[in-house]
């Protein structure tokens, strides 16, 4: 196919991949040749039960590993090609992490887990004080900026994940589980902050799931099964 | 991530798990406690030995012995009998081992070059001093006295010129003698009280002219030249001559302004006729040289110690990678380089150890300050001016940075783990 010539280059790409862990009889073949493509500001749910390679493929995009055969594209460029100082930079100020066990540090204050990115950034105090806080009354958290994030309930606690995520105004945010830890309604609500952002700032979302229903709201499913594509879905609505 | 903020995030770790840091802590304590103890007792003595007596040692003399030929026989069984070697039954010296130094030797080493004076050195023994009709005392004078400048309570120190008898009394005797204090004994005249071979005792005066401190080398009162010469003389009456002519040291004068090498020269010279030729420092050597050998043990097990502790934070550090696990790993999702997660946990080991040596180096200058003022009170009263523990800054600072060095050391396995970490999975860990 020969689409590509007409579409823009893709912000991320997954050419073939294959990643494996273990050795000997213990092989566990997570992905077994998968290829992705992720547009800028598109908004992608990889979908498949546990043990399906999903959260492996996100690891891969997200350059947190390197894949034991094929390539991830950064653009034009190939990640294993490029320095790992420009991978950290990267992964510091064009991508954002959510997790479903969110990784905030319990006994730090709500906004010091969300200034992190900042902090390992190296940018200097006041204006990590004065971003953190601006992303904060995004998410209506800036009055629990003072609190430690080990009083804040779940929904709480993921909506300051998703403040560190965007504080560096990333390109694409890669959620892993996002609403899974939540209950429905708090669940909701975070799936409508990230489809938000994903409409009015133009982040991409690369979501991996189970969840039919978060699925669905995206632009595009991808669809896992032992560490292969077994199919994708495009939903061409409002936001294509 | 910027240095002030590792440094900050590196505090902030320290003191996440109080008890395991607290432990960490103590160990490194004990051994900087130990070593900051020890090497102030090293330069506490060193320094009291080099300024108590090395300062004020006399630069220019040599103190002479004559060397015994058959020394190595000596250690090996019994030595024969030599009718010409022994040395008479009334000589005064009979109870020295070492052979006598003659009026000959005397001209010979006189023949040397670059010897100025060579006289021998009499050993005086008075019965007793007196002051006044406040009773008799026995006194001990230290013929090596004149080796030294000592250091002076009151007075001055001895006049090699004069005529007159002087004397240098040490401190306590100032108010067994019956002085006030040790200004008003200044000038007083002494009696001396002195024993010829007879048995006769024959009395001298002596001008006071100075109180010096109690010293580890030159313990007994010092005598000038005049002094020693007379009291030599009268105990000398009725013995024989042999006995006034012989003695077991004799000292020379050289050049004041002489450098090491040329003294070294004139040593072998005078080694190589026979005669064994010290200086004041070589003496004191000998004595710092045996200070230095038992503070350097001591400072041993205090690394000992040290190097122990540095294995107590190579634990702490692994256990507390182990719990960071997770936060490592979302730290270098997040884009923080191994370098900087590196940085960051040999951080955590330095200020262990900067908590351990700074605490270590304070209590021990507390503890040394309250024992300096007790040993000074009673074991070692008589040692005026000697300040067991001595801190100075330079080997404080050392031992800091010392520690610090090692806390570093200990932390680089675990920092190295924890940089090598897969960001994957760290965040899988659970």
């Amino acid at each position: 196919m020969n689409t590509s010539v007409l579409e823009p280059d893709p912000m991320l790409a997954a050419r073939d991949i294959r990643k494996s862990y273990g050795r000997g009889a213990a092989r566990f073949d997570a992905l077994a040749g998968v290829s992705l493509e992720v547009q800028a500001g598109e908004s992608i749910a990889i979908v498949g039960k546990s043990g399906s390679g999903k959260s492996t493929l996100m690891h891969l995009l997200a350059l947190l590993d390197r894949p034991d055969d094929g390539s991830v594209l950064v653009g034009a460029a190939d990640a294993s090609q490029l320095p790992v100082r420009q991978l950290n930079r990267l992964r510091n100020e064009e991508f954002g992490f959510v997790f479903q066990q969110f990784f905030l540090t319990p006994n730090a204050t709500v906004l010091e887990n969300v200034v992190l990115p900042l902090k390992i950034a190296g940018v200097g105090a006041s204006e990590r004080k004065t971003r953190g806080m601006a992303v904060l009354e995004q998410l209506d958290m800036a009055d629990k900026a003072r609190n430690r994030a080990v009083t804040l309930s779940g929904g709480q606690k993921q909506r300051v994940v998703i403040a560190r995520a965007l504080i560096n105004n990333p390109r694409v945010i890669f959620a892993d589980e996002p609403t899974g830890n939540l209950d429905t309604i708090s669940g909701a609500l975070v799936e409508d902050i990230l489809f938000t952002l994903n409409r009015e700032q133009g982040i991409a979302l690369v979501i991996v799931t189970h969840d039919p229903d978060l699925a669905a709201r995206c632009d595009r499913q991808f669809f896992m099964r032992d560490g292969r594509a077994v199919g994708s879905l495009e939903v061409h609505g409002v936001s294509a | 991530m910027n240095l002030l903020d590792i440094t900050r995030a590196a505090v902030g770790n320290t003191f996440r798990s109080k008890t395991r840091t607290t432990l960490t802590v103590l160990a490194i304590f004990i051994g900087a406690f130990t070593l900051t103890i020890t090497s102030a007792v090293g330069s506490g003595v060193s320094d009291y030995i080099a300024n108590q007596i090395g300062v004020f040692g006399a630069r220019d003399v040599l103190t002479i012995t004559k060397t015994a030929e058959d020394a190595a026989a000596e250690t090996e069984g019994l030595s024969p009998y030599d009718p010409d070697k022994a040395a008479n039954g009334r000589d005064a010296l009979s109870h020295v081992e070492a052979p006598h130094i003659t009026p000959d030797d005397l001209d010979v080493i006189r023949q040397v070059d670059g010897v100025l004076d060579v006289s021998q050195v009499q050993h005086v023994s008075p019965r007793y001093v007196e002051y006044g009709e406040n009773g008799k005392f026995e006194l001990h004078v230290n013929v090596d006295g004149v080796l030294f400048n000592p250091d002076l309570a009151s007075g001055w120190q001895l006049d090699g010129g004069t005529t007159e008898g002087q004397i240098l009394l040490v401190s306590p005797y100032v108010d067994g003698l019956g002085f006030s204090d040790a200004e008003a004994a200044v000038g007083e005249v002494v009696t001396m009280g002195v024993a010829d071979y007879t048995g006769e005792i024959h009395e001298v005066q002596a001008t006071v002219a100075g109180v010096m401190h109690e010293t580890i080398l030159a313990s007994g009162a010092a005598v000038n030249d005049t002094l020693a010469d007379e009291l030599y003389h009268l105990q000398s009456i009725g013995g024989p001559t042999e006995a006034s002519d012989h003695s077991v040291h004799a000292r020379v004068r050289f050049d004041a302004s002489w450098s090491e090498e040329q003294v070294a020269l004139l040593q072998t010279d005078l080694t190589d006729l026979g005669y064994d030729a010290t200086t004041v420092a070589d003496r004191i050597g000998v004595i710092q040289a045996v200070v230095s050998g038992i503070i350097g043990v001591l400072n041993a097990f205090a690394i000992i110690a040290l190097l122990a502790a540095g294995f107590g934070i190579v634990n702490t550090l692994l256990m507390s990678v182990q719990e960071r696990t997770r936060e490592i790993g979302l730290m270098k999702a997040m884009g923080m380089g191994g370098g900087r997660i590196y940085t960051l946990f040999s951080m955590e080991a330095v200020i262990i150890g900067f908590l351990g040596s700074v605490i270590g180096a304070v209590v021990a200058i507390g503890v040394g300050a309250v024992a300096n003022d007790l040993i000074k009170g009673t074991v070692l009263a008589d040692l005026e001016g000697l300040e067991v523990l001595r801190f100075e800054f330079a080997p404080v600072a050392t031992i800091i940075l010392l520690v610090m060095g090692i806390a570093f050391l200990a932390g680089t396995l675990p920092a190295r783990r924890a940089a090598r970490q897969n960001p994957i999975d760290a965040l899988r860990y659970e």
